[in-house]
């Protein structure tokens, strides 16, 4: 984008250095935070893996206990929030900051930062709802961190085809689930709230301008690496 | 994120009140000293533990003195009990490892030196800076307060193998081990948040003239622990939320009996363990390297060939953590791989070595305190590192593995290496930071007291540790083959109870210089680096305008420097150029 490249002088330190990363530092100390979430997922992903292979039994078949439909849908939600980041992005940087104006010639009104970045807090919130309510429901259903609960639904339909629900193995199955998936959706809600006080103390008081909207850039880049994460972890834990 | 505004003219600031100036600051340099005090008070409650541990094994089933104080948990009838002992064992490493040596290195001497060696205003971002500080902090007291909980500390050793620290059932410890847990994923983000910081610093916000290879060795040293520090700490977090779930919501990584695997807790451990091993030594190589180069009065030896060695080391690192392992069960073959490629980190850390002695070769040697301590470092580094190569090589490690010899090692590179380094930092940047100079003459002695009772603790455990005493035993009197050594555990004990009493007087120096030491000139070890350009102490902001870099760190007895010998960074000769900044933002 070249409003970025624009933008960059302005974004540098007001005092003369050495020329740095030719980055500005709010979004360097953010890549360098995201190197250090990438070994944090790495240690439960690579975890997950090892134990997997190395299990005494297969794993529970795809689906077997995990509503995959429902989880896709909310994958779907998640990838629509990346895409309505980079709207937002998008917005700022070429100086929109209403919410929704009348284009002259166009039937649908065009988004400001407003409007994109409310999109991106709902559905960012709306995947973690869903995240909360599907634990609910296996937890109702007895699968717990610690496996199939004794005397639950699940536990009887285990008994009955150990094989599909992968019986030997289900205490690994419940502690790399709920571990994964779990820390995920906090990273999720750490990013929504995050981006809650930014709309509330930077977007609404319009404090953002093509000149300077290091928040929503830094905001974004975390936004999509979560979702990046997202994706690996849906096809590893529910899709094999 | 934030946006964190400055000013060119950042250094006088209004008046704070003292919460903000001392306690809530975002000074860098106040940051440093914060975890200076911090890590010191860690530093001593380390050493009480371990001078119970040298109680126990020198003087197996004898009342503790002043045990009485403890309760009937720990200690019966003065005794120290075995389950309190592998509490000790396990504390004492925590502590030191991850609340004395790493925030002392990482959090004093990165904080405080980045900004002024490479000429910057302050941290890229001031407050993440004082959230880490706050979250070690943090992260301090919740370990300590495992020690006021039912069934005290953990007792699974500071590595909290699994599957003992992974099951209650079997550890007898709960709340003590979720404590540690807690406390550990608290202090990688201090960590990771203080890293990136560091990282960021040094990459945008070095002074104009002030490029990669003009930087302090100490600097090139932080910069790369800070790398260390960004990608391992997450590892140990997430094994450490692991152990936390095992224990707390019933999960089964590390139980082999629901199909976890044991080892993996191993493998995580060690796969940040090993990289938390140059965390801990860098950046005192670093500091090191600046002060020897001060003390000889000439350029260091081999500057790009110390830049390298630095990275070789910690690339190598991170494929070196097997040899932790050897022991465990893991594939032989690939223990073979892990041996070659620790032998391999021997040969940057000799270039060290060797380019140190280089330094010192025909200098006009200087034997201030920082100095002795730093010529201490290198001599017990070297001892430390040659024990090391033992132990990389699988078959003497198999006999030496868990004895006393990996003791002696540890703390050979530990003591030895990091806390001399760290004692010649102290003196040496003491008077940057209060404005006054420790007692040179109390230096002196402490350096040489410390020195011969350190070698006298730690240097028979090589021989104990050959004869075949295992590490962490209870009362080594209990098995025959170990009793013709127990006069060597006796002398162990009085060389370790001499080496702590010593430390009091490093404790009064520092105290005691903080209102009464000598006044410090500006420059008082004739040195080049940016912070001496400088007040003493600096103030908040440090430079009034940014300052302009001429020249390496390192340019001692130079002929331009006329009458003296050297020729710091900030001096600007009538034959040097001002650098070109990267041009100035438009607005702000």
């Amino acid at each position: 984008m070249t409003h970025a490249t624009q933008a960059l002088d302005q974004m540098r330190p007001p005092y003369s250095t050495e020329p740095g990363s030719g980055v500005y530092s709010n979004k360097l100390g953010m890549w360098v935070f995201l190197a250090s979430d990438v070994m944090f997922f790495t240690a439960l992903i690579g975890s997950y893996i090892v134990l997997r292979f190395g299990a005494p039994g297969e794993w529970a078949r795809p689906g077997a206990i995990l509503n995959v439909p429902l989880t896709g849908l909310n994958t779907f939600l998640l990838i629509c929030s990346s895409v309505s980041m980079v709207k937002a992005y998008a917005a700022i940087a070429d100086g929109k900051k209403y919410f929704l104006r009348k284009v002259p010639g166009k039937r649908l009104q065009d988004g400001g930062l407003k409007f994109w970045l409310l999109i991106t807090i709902i559905c960012g919130a709306g995947f973690v709802s869903v995240q909360v309510v599907e634990y609910i429901k296996l937890v109702g259903h007895g699968f717990t961190p610690a496996g199939y609960r004794e005397g639950s639904l699940l536990a009887e339909h285990a008994a009955a085809d150990p094989i599909k629900y992968g019986l030997t193995v289900a205490g690994l199955y419940g502690s790399s689930f709920f571990t994964m998936t779990g820390f995920h959706g906090f990273h999720v809600t750490c990013g929504v709230i995050s981006m809650l006080y930014l709309y509330f103390t930077k977007v609404l008081p319009e404090k953002y301008s093509p000149q300077d909207y290091r928040g929503i850039e830094v905001i974004g880049l975390y936004w999509h690496f979560v979702d990046l994460v997202w994706i690996i972890l849906f096809t590893i834990v529910y899709l094999i | 994120m934030t946006a964190v505004a400055h000013t060119p003219t950042t250094a006088h600031h209004e008046p704070m009140s003292f919460w903000r100036k001392y306690i809530f600051s975002t000074d860098h340099k106040i940051i440093g000293i914060q975890f200076l005090f911090v890590s010191l008070f860690f530093l001593l409650v380390g050493g009480l533990l371990a001078m119970q541990i040298g109680w126990q094994l020198g003087f197996p089933g004898k009342p503790l003195p002043g045990g009485g104080i403890l309760p009937e948990t720990m200690v019966v009838n003065g005794v120290i009990l075995p389950e309190y002992y592998v509490q000790l064992v396990s504390m004492h490493g925590t502590f030191m490892v991850f609340f004395a040596i790493m925030p002392l290195l990482v959090g004093v001497y990165a904080n405080f030196l980045i900004p002024l060696k490479i000429g910057a205003h302050d941290m890229a971002f001031p407050r993440i800076n004082m959230a880490s500080f706050w979250l070690a902090l943090l992260a301090g007291l919740i370990m300590t307060a495992s020690f006021f909980v039912p069934n005290g500390p953990i007792r699974s050793g500071w590595t909290n193998y699994a599957p003992l620290a992974a099951r209650p059932d079997l550890s007898g410890v709960t709340v003590g081990q979720m404590l540690w847990c807690v406390s550990i994923v608290v202090l990688g983000l201090s960590s990771v948040l203080g890293s990136l910081n560091y990282i960021t610093t040094v990459i945008n916000h070095r002074a104009p003239g002030m490029t990669w290879f003009r930087m302090p060795l100490s600097v090139w040293a932080l910069f790369i622990t800070a790398i260390l520090g960004v990608l391992a700490l997450p590892v140990l977090q997430g094994a450490a939320i692991m152990l936390l779930f095992d224990n707390v919501l019933g999960t089964h990584f590390f139980d082999p009996v629901a199909g976890g695997q044991a080892l993996l807790s191993q493998h995580l451990f060690w796969f940040f363990g090993h990289p938390e091993v140059y965390i801990l030594i860098l950046p005192a190589m670093g500091m090191v390297s600046d002060i020897i180069a001060n003390g000889s009065r000439k350029p260091i030896f081999g500057y790009h060939s110390m830049v390298f060695a630095i990275i070789g080391i910690a690339f190598l690192g991170w494929i070196v953590w097997g040899h932790h392992m050897f022991m465990s069960g893991m594939n032989p073959t690939l223990g073979s791989t892990f041996m070659v490629s620790t032998l391999l980190i021997a040969v940057p850390s000799a270039i060290k070595v060797f380019n140190w002695m280089g330094t010192m070769w025909r200098g006009n040697l200087r034997f201030h305190v920082p100095m002795l301590n730093a010529i201490g470092f290198v001599s017990m580094f070297t001892i430390g590192g040659l024990s090391g190569i033992f132990m990389a090589a699988t078959p003497v490690d198999i006999p030496l593995h868990d004895t006393q010899f990996i003791v002696a090692h540890i703390h050979y590179v530990l003591f030895g290496g990091s806390l001399f380094a760290l004692f010649a930092a102290i003196t040496y940047w003491y008077p940057k930071m209060f404005g006054r100079m420790m007692s040179e003459r109390i230096g002196k002695l402490h350096f040489f007291l410390t020195f011969i009772f350190y070698n006298m603790t730690f240097f028979p455990m090589h021989i104990i540790g050959m004869g075949g005493q295992m590490r962490r035993i209870y009362d080594p009197t209990i098995y025959d083959f170990l009793k013709p050594q127990q006069p060597l555990n006796v002398f162990i004990s009085y060389s370790a109870f001499a080496l702590f009493a010593v430390q009091i007087l490093f404790a009064f120096n520092f105290l005691w210089s903080l209102k009464r030491g000598k006044k410090a000139p500006q420059n008082p070890w004739d040195d080049n680096g940016m912070e001496w350009s400088l007040p003493n102490p600096a103030p908040h902001g440090n430079w009034e305008r940014t300052p302009n870099v001429y020249r390496g760190p390192y340019e001692f007895s130079a002929p331009e420097a006329g009458d003296k010998d050297f020729l710091p960074q900030f001096v600007k000769l009538p034959t040097d150029r001002d650098p070109v900044p990267a041009p100035l933002p438009a607005t702000h």
